[in-house]
């Protein structure tokens, strides 16, 4: 039972609720006390959440460089738009 | 040590595009929803303090959840063992019925008030985005349910393996969504 609990996918489940309970307490003013910056901080630490669930859960670390690009350079492309969005949107 | 991990792409080719137009669809929504927002932030900010941030965060809990259940469902079905892949499959459509009963409680108390669709923008987005996602994970639950089926006479072939991986990457397709769209609804201020 343990080798099916204590595996890099529940470390990964862990740090991902860690990392919401983080970034809910940024949403709350702790931490970061600059609204804007504790907003692009919220906006990185969900898109580092979708990076563990896409080569984590969804195994693109293992997969294709090519699926592994067009991943990353999603990940690229929607964190730059976001965060300049809001940035211009403040 | 790169060199030794055999690369393959995990489940059929064909939802991988699915679930790329997906995220680029919803790529657009995100970049709609914060351009939008740039042009009228107190409204999006007096409307956002209206939200339940409790059932938000949550919900986010039953997603990742679900996500961690279906990947360890993966790897039982590919070492073989016996029924624990078709119960975390039970256990992920859990956390997704979960997920349901919440959204449900939360989209009622909104509309009890009287805040809904053509509110404001920010109300329209609201229940647009979350909408269209919440369709995806009613489907999502019909595919975990197929998947525990599949799954359930254990010692799973090839293209059973591929089966589960395919449906399994659509289920993280819609954690993945959750995670953006709970940041920028409830958290980003």
């Amino acid at each position: 039972m343990a080798s099916i609990l204590i595996t890099r996918t529940t470390l990964v489940w862990l740090l991902l609720v860690g990392a919401t309970i983080f970034s809910w307490e940024i949403g709350h003013g702790v931490a970061i006390h600059h609204l804007r910056f504790a907003s692009i901080t919220i906006i990185v630490i969900a898109l580092i959440k979708v990076r563990c669930v896409i080569f984590e859960f969804m195994e693109i670390r293992s997969a294709p460089l090519f699926m592994r690009i067009v991943a990353q350079a999603w990940l690229l492309v929607i964190g730059t738009v976001l965060v300049t969005l809001y940035w211009k949107g403040v | 040590m790169d060199a030794l991990v055999q690369r393959r792409m995990p489940g059929e080719e064909g939802i991988w595009i699915f679930i790329f137009g997906d995220m680029l669809v919803f790529s657009l929504f995100f970049a709609i929803f914060l351009y939008y927002r740039g042009q009228n932030v107190q409204l999006f900010a007096a409307s956002q303090s209206q939200l339940n941030q409790g059932y938000g965060a949550l919900n986010t809990f039953f997603m990742l959840t679900s996500s961690w259940f279906v990947a360890t469902a993966l790897q039982a079905a590919r070492r073989n063992r016996g029924k624990l892949a078709p119960i975390c499959f039970m256990l992920a459509i859990l956390c997704c019925v979960c997920f349901g009963v919440v959204k449900v409680l939360e989209y009622g108390e909104k509309i009890r008030i009287g805040i809904t669709l053509t509110t404001n923008d920010f109300y329209m987005y609201y229940y647009m985005f979350t909408g269209i996602h919440f369709l995806h994970a009613l489907i999502g639950s019909g595919v975990l349910a197929y998947l525990a089926r599949i799954s359930w006479a254990g010692d799973c072939d090839a293209k059973t393996l591929r089966n589960l991986e395919s449906g399994g990457s659509f289920w993280h397709l819609v954690d993945l969504l959750w995670i953006v769209l709970f940041a920028l609804f409830y958290l980003v201020k």
